[in-house]
C-alpha cells in the first residue's frame, strides 16, 4: 500500500493551515475581554485538516471495525441484538436533542411524558413499585442500587449491616460496586450445578448482610430454579436481594422479577432494550424498587399529576443525586421506542427465541465444544474448548480465529468459574442460517485444532493487524500523541 | 420484524435440540412465576411508532436559548453525527477483541491525545458517564493517592456536582468542606488557605465556576500545593480556546464535562466526562484507556492497556466499578476538535467570548438590570434582576426565551454561545425592557 493510504493518526497527516469548519470572525480578540494572565499561552496540538479529510479518516477507521451491523457478535453477557433505525432517528429529533436541562418544565413537557411512560412500562415489565432513569450504564444502576439499598438499611435501624454477598459467577462489577458504596464484600462459591449453593449462601447470611447481589439468569446462562427460596433466606436475616438485570433479556415477558422476591434490580437498556453499544457506551441502566425500597431511589423520579409531569427532586428519604442532571435522555427514548413496538405477547416471543437460539447453538456444537454446565439454558450458553494442555490450541486463540471467519468472538474467560470460557449469546434477532454459518465456522475451527494447530494460534490472519502484543503496550504505556 | 427465525425455523431448531416445544426449554422457572400477566399497551408499528414520538417532540417547546449552568448549546457541524451514527461505528461494542475493533480503539487514542492537548494535561482516559462523575472520580483517586481524607470544594461548585460528589463519598470517610467565595463571586486566596491544612487531599476548583466567572487559579494551585494536597480543576473544554490550561496552571487532575464538543444536550444526557491526569497517577486513574502496542509483524496496533486496574481483572479492589463509558460521545468529541482544529477552537471561543460580553453590556443598559459583578466571565455571566429570576423566565418564555437559570432571588445566570446572533441578542434585551 502506498504511504499516504496507510492508517495514519489524524494528527499524522496534519498539514498547517487546512481547515475543516470555518466560524464568523468576531470582532475582538480574547485579549480585549480578558486580562492576559487568564489567556491560553500556547495553541493545542490539535490536527488540521479539511473537512474531507477529515471525513475520509473516520470512515476508514469505520471500516476497520467488526460491529453488528456487518457481523454476527455472539459476545455473551452483551445481547448484541439488532438495533432498530427507527430508534437512531427517533431519538434526536431536535425537540428532544435540543432541549436544555434547566428549561422550564413547561418547555419540555414532551421529553418528562416519555421519561415518565418509560418508567411506566418498566414497573409494569418487573413488577416493581418505582423506577429511576438515572443511571447512565448498567454498573452505574448497580451503585444506583446498593446505595438505595443503603439508605434503606440506614433509616430502618440497619446500619450495622456492613456485607454484601456476591457470587463468584457475578459480573465484576458487582463486587466493585459493593466496595464503592463502603461494603464488605463476602464472595460465596457456587455450587457444583453452577447455581447460587444455598448451604453456603447460609453460612454467609448473617444480620451483617445488607444485600444479596445475584445476577440472574446467572453468567453460567442458568436461571436459579430456588429463585424464591433464596430471596426468602435473605429477607429472613433482614438484608435485601439484589438483582442484576444485565441478562433480562432472557426473562422479559416470561418472567416479573418482584414475583419471586427482588427488592431492588438495574436493567441494561443498551441490552434488552435493543439501544446500540456505540462501541462502549452511552448506555443506560434505570434501577427499580419494590414498594418498601422505593422512596430510598435517587432523586429526581419523573411524576405525572392533572395533565402536568414533573421532575420530583423532593425526596426526603433519596439518597441523593447519581450524576449531573436526570439520566442518557437519548437512550431513554430508544428503550421507550422498543417496548412501544411490541406487546407482552411479543415480548414472551422474544425471550423465547432468544433462549431457542443460545439452546441451538449449544446443541449444534456438542462432542466438540461441550458446554460446561450440559444441560438446557436460558439465552446463553458457556462453552469449553478442547482440552488445551493435549491441543495446546486456548480458548483466546478460538476467539482470534473466529475473526478470520468474519465473526466476532464470543465473552472468553468469563465466567471465572469456568476454565477456558467461551460465553455465546445469539440473541433472538439472529436467524437459523446464521447460526447455522457460525456453528460450521466452529466446526472447521475444531477440525484446525486436530489438523493444523499453528493456524488457529496464529490468527487473526486477515484483519487490519496479526495478532496484537497486549503486554507491550502496557510496560511503557503510549496513551496519546506527543 | 424483530424476530427473523420462521415457523419452520423454530421446528426444525427443536428437532435439533430434541425439545417438543419452546416450553420445555423453560423449564427452568418454575412454573408459577412463568408467564404472568403484563398489561402492556397495543404495539405500534413503525410508522405509528414514529408519529406518537414525533407527537411527543413536539410538546417540547423551541425557545432561543440562553441557559448554560453546565449543560451548553453550541453549533455541531454536520459531519459530526454523519460519521458517528455510520453503524460500524454505532453497533459495536467496548473494543475487548482489538485486532477486529482498529477503528475504534484508534478513535478512542486520538480523543485520548486530543484532550491531553485541549487541556494541557499528561494523560486522559477513554472517557466517564459525565463531568459530575468524572470530578467525583478524580477527587477519589486524589483520596487514594494522598491517603488523606478531607475534600475542599468551592461553594461555586455547580449544584449538581455537589450532590454527586456527596452521594460517592457519604460511605468512604471522606469528609466534605466547602470554601465560600466573595461577593464578587470569586475565590479568596486567603479564605481558600485558611481552610487547607496537612488533612487535605484535594481542592476542587471549578473555572468558570458555576456563576461564570473565571477563577485565579495559578495562585489557587500554588497554595493548594503549599499544603501538600492535590488540584482537581472542573473547566470548559470550549473556553480553554482561549483560557489558560489547567496544565499551565499545574493541575493534578482537570476534568470537564465534555457536551460541549460536537454533542447535542438531549436534556441532560448522555454527557460526556473527560478525565486527565498528570502522568504520575495514570495507574490511580479508573476506566479505559486505549494505548499503542505492536502486533506480532512489528506493526503498530491499538489496544485497550492498564486493565490490572479495572473492575473485570481486581474486582472489589478496583479503583472503580465503571465498566461502559461514553464512547460514542467521545467520538463525536474527537470528531469535532478534528474538524476545528486550533484555528477553529479559537475563533469559536473568542464568538463565545463576544456574544456574551455583547449580551452583558446590551443587558446593562435595559433600566433595572444590572451586571453588578467585573469579574472577568468566559460566556455566562450573572444578571441581577429588578424583580425575581423566577418572574423574568416566565415572562421571556412567553417570548420564545429560555432566559436563563434561576440562581434564586433576583439573581439570573444567563449564557450566550457562538449560536446566539445580534439580532437574538437584541431581541433578549428587547424583552427584558418590557418587564
Amino acid at each position: 500500500m502506498q504511504e499516504i493510504l496507510k492508517n495514519k493518526l489524524s494528527i499524522e497527516s496534519s498539514r498547517p493551515g487546512r481547515r475543516g469548519i470555518r466560524f464568523a470572525a468576531a470582532d475582538k480578540h480574547a485579549a480585549d475581554y480578558l486580562p492576559a494572565t487568564l489567556l491560553r499561552k500556547t495553541a493545542p496540538n490539535l490536527p488540521e485538516l479539511a473537512e474531507f479529510d477529515t471525513v475520509r479518516h473516520f470512515t476508514k477507521l469505520s471500516q476497520q471495525n467488526y460491529s453488528l451491523d456487518a457481523e454476527f457478535y455472539p459476545l455473551g453477557s452483551c445481547t448484541m441484538k439488532y438495533n432498530p433505525k427507527a430508534y437512531d432517528v427517533l431519538s434526536v429529533l431536535p425537540g428532544f436533542a435540543s432541549a436544555h436541562p434547566f428549561a422550564p418544565e413547561s418547555a419540555v413537557q414532551g421529553t418528562l411524558e416519555l421519561a415518565y411512560n418509560l418508567q411506566e412500562l418498566l414497573k409494569k415489565i418487573t413488577g416493581l413499585a418505582a423506577f429511576t432513569l438515572q443511571p447512565a450504564a448498567g454498573a452505574h444502576g448497580e451503585l444506583t442500587g446498593i446505595l438505595t439499598a443503603r439508605a434503606y438499611h440506614d433509616a430502618n435501624g440497619g446500619q450495622n449491616r456492613t456485607e454484601v454477598i456476591v457470587p463468584d459467577t457475578a459480573h465484576g462489577t458487582n463486587p466493585a460496586t459493593a466496595n464503592m458504596a463502603g461494603y464488605h464484600v463476602v464472595n460465596i462459591k457456587s455450587a457444583p450445578n453452577g447455581c447460587v449453593d444455598k448451604a453456603a449462601l447460609k453460612a454467609a447470611l448473617s444480620e451483617k448482610t445488607a444485600v444479596v447481589m445475584l445476577t440472574v439468569p446467572n453468567t453460567v446462562g442458568l436461571f436459579e430454579p430456588d429463585i424464591k427460596e433464596i430471596a426468602d433466606m435473605v429477607h429472613a436475616v433482614g438484608a435485601l436481594l439484589y438483582m442484576d438485570g444485565a441478562n433480562f433479556n432472557a426473562l422479559i415477558g416470561l418472567a416479573k422479577p418482584a414475583d419471586f422476591g427482588v427488592d431492588i434490580m438495574h436493567l441494561n437498556l443498551h441490552k434488552t432494550f435493543a439501544a446500540p453499544h456505540g462501541g462502549g457506551g452511552p448506555g443506560s441502566g434505570p434501577v427499580g424498587a419494590a414498594k418498601h425500597v422505593a422512596p430510598y431511589l435517587p432523586h429526581p423520579i419523573v411524576s405525572h399529576k392533572d395533565g402536568q409531569y414533573t421532575l420530583v427532586d423532593n425526596r426526603p428519604e433519596s439518597h441523593n443525586r447519581m450524576k449531573a442532571f436526570y439520566g442518557n435522555m437519548a437512550v431513554v427514548i430508544r428503550g421507550y421506542c422498543y417496548l412501544r413496538q411490541f406487546d407482552a405477547q411479543t415480548l414472551k416471543t422474544i425471550a423465547e427465541n432468544a433462549i431457542l437460539n443460545a439452546n441451538y447453538v449449544r446443541v449444534c456444537l456438542k462432542g466438540k465444544f461441550n458446554a460446561f454446565f450440559d444441560r438446557t439454558c436460558m439465552h446463553e450458553c458457556v462453552l469449553t474448548p478442547p482440552d488445551p494442555h493435549t491441543t495446546g490450541v486456548h480458548t483466546s486463540d478460538i476467539a482470534k480465529r473466529l475473526l478470520d471467519y468474519g465473526f466476532y468472538a464470543p465473552t472468553i474467560y468469563f465466567p471465572l468459574i469456568v476454565p477456558e470460557a467461551l460465553m455465546v449469546e445469539p440473541t433472538e434477532t439472529e436467524n437459523k442460517d446464521m447460526l447455522d454459518a457460525f456453528v460450521s465456522a466452529m466446526e472447521q475451527i475444531y477440525n484446525e485444532i486436530q489438523s493444523e494447530p499453528q493456524t488457529v494460534k496464529d490468527a487473526p490472519h486477515n484483519q487490519p493487524v496479526k495478532r496484537i502484543d497486549e503486554v507491550s503496550a502496557a510496560r511503557n504505556p503510549n496513551l496519546r500523541w506527543q | 420484524m424483530f424476530i427473523p427465525n420462521t415457523k419452520e425455523d423454530r421446528e426444525a431448531m427443536l428437532a435439533k435440540i430434541g425439545a417438543k416445544d419452546i416450553k420445555e426449554l423453560l423449564a427452568q422457572i418454575p412454573a408459577k412465576f412463568l408467564y404472568p400477566a403484563l398489561d402492556l399497551p397495543k404495539a405500534l408499528t413503525e410508522a405509528e411508532l414514529t408519529a406518537h414520538v414525533h407527537a411527543l417532540a413536539a410538546k417540547n417547546k423551541p425557545l432561543k436559548n440562553f441557559i448554560g449552568a453546565g449543560m451548553y448549546e453550541h453549533f455541531i457541524p454536520a459531519a459530526v453525527p454523519a460519521l458517528s451514527s455510520r453503524g460500524e461505528f454505532l453497533t459495536a461494542y467496548t473494543p475487548y477483541q482489538a485486532e477486529a475493533s482498529q477503528g475504534t480503539l484508534q478513535t478512542i487514542y486520538e480523543f485520548q491525545s486530543c484532550m491531553c492537548a485541549l487541556l494541557n494535561m499528561d494523560v486522559a482516559t477513554a472517557s466517564h458517564y459525565d463531568g459530575a462523575t468524572a470530578m467525583t472520580e478524580a477527587a477519589l483517586a486524589a483520596h487514594r493517592v494522598t491517603g488523606r481524607s478531607e475534600i475542599l470544594i468551592s461553594s461555586l461548585l455547580h449544584p449538581h456536582y455537589k450532590e454527586v460528589l456527596a452521594t460517592y463519598t457519604r460511605h468512604m470517610g471522606i469528609t466534605l468542606k466547602e470554601v465560600t467565595v466573595t461577593a464578587e463571586d470569586v475565590l479568596d486566596i486567603g479564605t481558600l488557605k485558611a481552610q487547607l491544612t496537612d488533612k487535605t487531599a484535594c481542592f476542587i476548583l471549578q473555572t468558570p465556576n458555576f456563576h461564570g466567572y473565571l477563577e485565579d487559579a495559578q495562585a489557587i494551585s500554588a497554595a493548594v500545593h503549599a499544603v501538600g494536597a492535590l488540584l482537581v480543576a472542573v473547566v470548559n473544554p470550549i473556553s480553554l480556546g482561549v483560557v489558560q490550561t489547567p496544565g499551565e496552571y499545574d493541575a493534578d487532575f482537570a476534568v470537564c464535562e465534555g457536551q460541549p464538543l460536537g454533542n447535542p444536550m438531549s436534556f441532560g444526557g448522555p454527557g460526556l466526562g473527560i478525565m486527565t491526569a498528570k502522568k504520575a497517577y495514570v495507574r490511580q486513574l479508573p476506566g479505559r484507556m486505549v494505548g499503542i502496542a505492536k502486533d506480532k509483524e512489528g506493526k503498530r496496533a491499538f489496544v485497550l492497556t492498564l486493565q490490572a486496574r479495572e473492575q473485570h481483572i481486581r474486582r472489589e479492589k478496583a479503583a472503580s466499578n465503571i465498566c461502559s463509558n461514553e464512547a460514542l460521545c467521545a467520538l463525536n468529541a474527537v470528531i469535532y476538535l478534528t474538524l476545528l482544529g486550533p484555528k477553529g477552537l479559537k475563533e469559536v471561543a473568542e464568538l463565545n467570548l463576544e456574544r456574551a460580553h455583547q449580551l452583558a453590556e446590551k443587558i446593562s443598559r435595559v433600566k433595572g438590570f444590572s451586571i453588578q459583578n467585573k469579574m472577568p466571565f468566559f460566556n455566562e455571566f450573572v444578571v441581577t434582576c429588578p424583580v425575581s429570576a423566577f418572574d423574568v423566565i416566565k415572562v421571556l418564555e412567553k417570548r420564545g426565551i429560555a432566559a436563563g437559570y434561576d440562581l434564586g432571588g433576583k439573581q439570573l445566570l444567563v449564557c450566550a454561545t457562538e449560536l446566539r446572533t445580534e439580532e437574538d441578542l437584541q431581541a433578549y434585551a428587547d424583552a427584558l425592557g418590557g418587564i
